[in-house]
């Protein structure tokens, strides 16, 4: 399928954005950690390409053995744990340059910003089926980058710096998310959420409306700050809570099972175990406190969120 | 409950503040084990789901495009503009753009995202008005911008998303609930989200305009308090 090959092609890309970095790590005589930095993206980049390179011409026997990979992952796990992945100088522009191009080049710097954005949503919108929003990202920046090399008449080696410049400054948290993700997916095979969902409803009294409320959005919440996902949590809490507490004693099953995922949503904007939304963003955002950067002024809202759950589904279900 | 000692090994590595990506595969390592799980297994799933969730790193293709237009200054133009409209404060921008981007998700327009909007023109945007409105701020304030611009994304993303019939998240809800027997529709789940998609703009913007206040008052003393030394 078409989508599925472009797809692949994209994290072929995305893979080429880790091989220069290893390259221009391993051509920097002056790097700190050279070899282990060059190994580590090294490592993420050959996943990237390489896992399920099959599928860019539909074969998806070729590809690359789970536990292989798996193995890798740990290798990775290890260089980031003993603080062995390290960033270099890297080729900038200075302060004065900025400002002089920023005048010349004038609001026409927008254009391609504009067009990433854009490009992305209508390809997205339109083709959602037969290409999906990853493909449509894809292209959208395949067209920006053109148009930012046309504008800017930058020079295209400058912009391979700066891609490796932003992901080095991401650094071993960018693989975070996946790995969550592979945690999530350990727990559940284990039957983490069962555990849990069998000790909450060992608490609360059958009959009580209130309190069956306030277990369902606050055990969705809960298990999702722990999976770092709501859609992880929704099963195991409706199921295990939802059910048996709230809709069994009479509350509309469409409000309150709605109500449920977006009281889990509160718990995502709680736990630094949703990395791709908490944390690699205070990463792409220059934050310096990685971990709570983002989650420290979401907490006040989120359980502000929380609170308006309950009450709506106290009232509004029943 | 041994289980569990997964989610232990997670909350006392936070607390610790170790290396959070060994303390994900400890946990992920100890909990399979306890569970009975074959170590090759529990690699294999590793290995498997981090393969599967390679789309949430997609974001790295579009890094060169974002990296070479802030070498020719996007930032510094989207701050010169923001800076020409006097009414332009932190908390109006990003509630603003809660608004667009919450009004976007309900109707499923795939518009917003940290590393395509917030952080080349957004984020550029409420620094430039703050510059324009208080002078240079402290380094303290700086971060605080950078986090509720990172954090509006979220807000309007998550609470608007179920509005959209085709989300992921309704057609979750709409899969659980008739495996357990209870026939719900698409349209039905998404309407029963519009509430909740009003209410974060709201408590959004409350939170925003919050440091609006804020910054308003810790600068205007400063500069108070300098026009007094200078009169001195």
């Amino acid at each position: 399928m078409l989508k599925d090959s472009l797809t692949e092609l994209l994290y072929v890309c995305c893979g080429l954005v880790c091989f220069y970095s290893v390259y221009k790590t391993l051509k920097d005589k002056e790097h700190p950690s050279k070899w282990p930095t060059a190994l580590f993206w090294g490592i993420f980049g050959f996943i990237f390409a390489f896992s399920r390179i099959g599928l860019i011409w539909g074969n998806d026997q070729i590809k690359i053995n789970d536990t292989v990979i798996g193995y890798l992952i740990l290798v990775m796990a290890i260089l980031s744990a003993f603080k062995l992945v390290k960033i270099n100088k890297f080729s900038e522009s200075t302060d004065e340059f900025k400002n002089t191009m920023s005048q010349k080049i004038g609001n026409m710097i927008f254009v391609p910003a504009l067009a990433l954005a854009i490009i992305a949503f209508l390809v997205a919108q339109f083709w959602t089926e037969q290409l999906g929003s990853l493909v449509a990202l894809g292209i959208a920046t395949v067209i920006a980058l053109i148009l930012a090399l046309i504008i800017t008449k930058g020079k295209f080696s400058d912009s391979a710096e700066d891609g490796r410049r932003l992901l080095e400054l991401i650094g071993p948290l960018c693989i975070l998310p996946q790995l969550l993700a592979a945690l999530g997916s350990v727990f559940s095979t284990a039957g983490v959420g069962e555990v849990i969902a069998n000790g909450i409803s060992a608490v609360i009294p059958q009959g009580n409306i209130l309190l069956g409320v306030i277990a369902y959005c606050v055990g969705m919440a809960l298990f999702t700050m722990i999976m770092g996902n709501a859609f992880a949590a929704f099963a195991v809490i409706t199921i295990g809570i939802g059910i048996p507490f709230v809709i069994s004693q009479g509350a509309n099953p469409v409000i309150a099972s709605a109500l449920a995922l977006t009281a889990g949503y509160c718990g995502t904007l709680m736990t630094p175990m949703a990395a791709n939304f908490n944390i690699v963003p205070t990463a792409i955002l220059d934050i310096e406190d990685k971990k709570y950067g983002l989650i420290k002024y979401q907490v006040p809202v989120a359980i502000t969120m929380l609170i308006i759950h309950i009450i709506l589904m106290y009232v509004w279900a029943f | 409950m041994i289980k569990l000692i997964g989610i232990l090994i997670i909350i006392v590595g936070f607390i610790l503040k170790i290396d959070t990506i060994a303390v994900v595969i400890l946990a992920g390592l100890i909990t399979g084990l306890v569970a009975g799980i074959p170590f090759n297994d529990i690699i294999t799933t590793l290995g498997s789901a981090f393969v599967t969730n390679r789309y949430m790193s997609i974001f790295i293709i579009s890094l060169p495009v974002i990296g070479l237009l802030e070498r020719y200054g996007l930032k510094e133009r989207a701050a010169y503009l923001i800076g020409k409209i006097k009414a332009a404060t932190v908390g109006r921008i990003t509630s603003l753009y809660l608004i667009i981007r919450t009004l976007c998700a309900m109707f499923g327009l795939r518009i917003g995202g940290h590393v395509q909007f917030i952080r080349p023109l957004i984020l550029p945007m409420a620094q430039g008005a703050a510059n324009n409105r208080y002078g240079e701020v402290d380094e303290k304030d700086e971060q605080t911008i950078k986090g509720l611009e990172g954090a509006v994304e979220n807000y309007g993303n998550f609470f608007g998303q179920n509005v959209f019939i085709a989300a992921g998240g309704v057609l979750l809800i709409v899969g659980v609930m008739q495996e357990q027997g209870y026939t719900v529709e698409a349209i039905d789940i998404a309407k029963a989200s519009i509430p909740i998609a009003l209410i974060i703009m709201i408590v959004g913007t409350l939170q925003f305009l919050y440091f609006d206040k804020k910054f308003d008052k810790k600068y205007k003393t400063v500069k108070v308090q300098e026009d007094i030394n200078v009169k001195e």
